[in-house]
């Protein structure tokens, strides 16, 4: 696809961008009353064929020194959590618990360690690190047992890649310019995405911006899958049609044997 | 060379699918199986998500019975009217096994119930023709023996809504075809599986029609259950994955051909060996990957909205 040649260098192009912005703030500064401004170098992830996992650079400026914390958060799901058990020798799924808003997709990046950056009311108040997510079970549950299954869909989504487990790298250029890069692994989920950058000082949160980032499949493959959602009757049709046609045409040259 | 499966949502490579499909497709080829019994847990095994696997081995297998049944018409091996009241049968168990996969899915039990069904089915049939196919080495090396009784008259002869099948030469209750249509048309719908392989005997020893019709009839009803069940699987479920339907069909195509071919030339008995060594290697990694620990307690399926 030709869209997605530019993403090809996303960092020559984050650094075009951050020298633009340099130049920008050299002469004026962030606008007035902004205590931050960011912006990505792309804010289209395109999932063609191939797609093997994806970055975006994550760009701006603050009006004086601070810490910066950025955080990637794909549309919301409702995901339900199975936990095996032993039953006559063989391993079923035994107990479930469904959560109605799990972010497909989670990321932090931050200029200095999280604990360090902010204080643990601030993070929790801005759900800022995958143990402030706020899970909500349907039927709404509290106690140990909603607790380890939502630990236990954290840990699985962090091992599909889904949920950052470490927090990204956000790196000064001076004293006021930063710029971080955010990773999507191969499985990214699409959606539409927000990317909230929040300046920190005295470890309290003090000003913040949001951008959005889609993430969207192209290409025959995405039109298929979305074809397939859309009109599922009409795919069930065509899938078999050509199967049948497909036998058909595969007999034919064997006709004389 | 990958290949991006968009209902699966992963990528495999195309080599890959098509050497499975030509493998499986030469086995049908030789023993005139259909091959969606084992199939269905390769891809499992290759990390297709059991129902996308399911659905997609149902699609797959309208094309391959289309190709087939053609061969068997152009010989005038095919009993059109006892593959029409199978398919009464057929159509209706296939329905039926779609909604009940997508209740099982629903109470998160459909993995289980596909591992442990082609467990029991794999298990069994491997067994059986183990047996049967030592006793053939074994009879070969010893001639001689028994010869059993061909058609024998039981209760099932005395069922009501008799008719007559010419092409098979048989006057058996209309019943028996459809109920055995059901049956296998269930086991299609949960299973992504055409059943040849128990539609096959149970027509030769319970209708008793004549060896030569059996194939091209039993592919005639699979056509027409494989499709019902693909179409519902893509409607209920979106779970077919065209592109892997496709991919599959073409090696499948190309290597039946060859066995259909090369099938005659080699050695029946211990072919029928390795397959059911085969099969019973496939029930045991099954087995072992349900009792033994998995590595992951938890799993997590993202709700349909």
């Amino acid at each position: 696809m030709n869209r997605a040649s530019p993403r090809r260098a996303p960092s020559r192009l984050g650094l075009a961008m951050l020298l633009l912005l340099l130049l920008l703030g050299c002469a004026a500064g962030p606008a007035r009353g902004d205590a931050i401004v960011a912006d990505l170098s792309s804010h289209l992830i395109a999932i063609n064929k191939g797609f093997t996992g994806d970055s975006v650079v994550l760009f701006g400026a603050t009006d004086g020194p601070g810490d910066i914390i950025a955080v990637v958060r794909g549309p919301e799901r409702e995901m339900t959590v199975w936990r095996k058990g032993r039953v006559a020798g063989i391993w079923v799924n035994v107990e479930s618990m469904t959560f109605t808003n799990v972010p497909s997709f989670y990321a932090v990046a931050s200029s200095r360690p999280l604990d360090e950056a902010v204080l643990p009311g601030a993070a929790a108040l801005y759900r800022i690190g995958a143990a402030n997510l706020k899970l909500q079970s349907k039927p709404a549950m509290t106690g140990e047992r909603a607790k380890r299954f939502a630990a236990a869909l954290i840990e699985e989504q962090q091992r599909l890649g889904l949920i950052a487990d470490e927090v990204g790298k956000i790196t000064f250029l001076g004293e006021r310019l930063f710029r971080a890069s955010i990773a999507f692994p191969a499985n990214v989920p699409t959606g539409t995405y927000l990317v909230e950058v929040f300046l920190a000082r005295n470890r309290d949160i003090v000003g913040g911006q949001t951008t959005p980032l889609i993430v969207s499949k192209v290409g025959i493959d995405a039109e298929l899958s979305d074809f397939a959602t859309r009109e599922a009757a009409a795919y069930g049709a065509i899938a078999v049609l050509t199967a049948v046609v497909a036998g058909w045409l595969a007999s034919l040259p064997f006709r004389g044997v | 060379m990958d290949i991006y499966l968009p209902i699966a949502e992963m990528s495999l490579d195309v080599f890959l699918l098509l050497g499975l499909g030509a493998g499986i497709g030469f086995l049908s080829g030789v023993f005139g199986v259909g091959g969606g019994f084992l199939m269905t847990p390769l891809l499992i095994f290759i990390g297709v998500p059991a129902p996308v696997a399911v659905a997609s081995e149902a699609n797959q297998l309208v094309g391959a019975s289309v190709s087939g049944v053609l061969a068997h018409w152009r010989r005038g091996n095919v009993d059109f009217k006892m593959g029409f009241i199978l398919l009464v049968g057929g159509l209706a168990g296939s329905a039926t096994g779609v909604w009940v996969f997508t209740w099982l899915r629903q109470l998160g039990q459909i993995e289980l119930t596909i591992s442990l069904c082609f467990v029991v089915l794999l298990g069994s049939l491997g067994a059986l023709m183990a047996v049967e196919s030592a006793r053939a080495l074994l009879r070969q090396r010893h001639p001689g023996g028994a010869r059993r009784k061909l058609h024998r008259h039981n209760w099932l002869h005395g069922l009501p809504f008799k008719t007559r099948f010419r092409r098979s030469k048989l006057y058996i209750s209309a019943l028996l075809p459809v109920g055995l249509g059901f049956g296998v048309g269930v086991l299609g719908g949960v299973l992504g599986i055409g059943g040849g392989f128990l539609l096959v005997p149970a027509m030769i020893y319970l209708l008793g029609m004549p060896t030569a019709v059996v194939p091209g009839t039993s592919l005639l009803q699979i056509i027409f259950v494989a499709a019902n069940v693909t179409f519902l699987q893509a409607y209920t479920n979106r779970t077919v994955d065209a592109v892997l339907a496709l991919a599959l069909l073409v090696g499948g195509v190309i290597g039946a051909q060859l066995g259909a071919r090369f099938g005659t030339r080699l050695r029946g008995e211990q072919l029928r060996f390795l397959l059911a060594a085969l099969v019973l290697g496939v029930a045991a990694k099954l087995a072992f990957d349900l009792t033994a620990h998995p590595a992951h307690l938890y799993s997590v399926t993202t709700d349909q909205r």
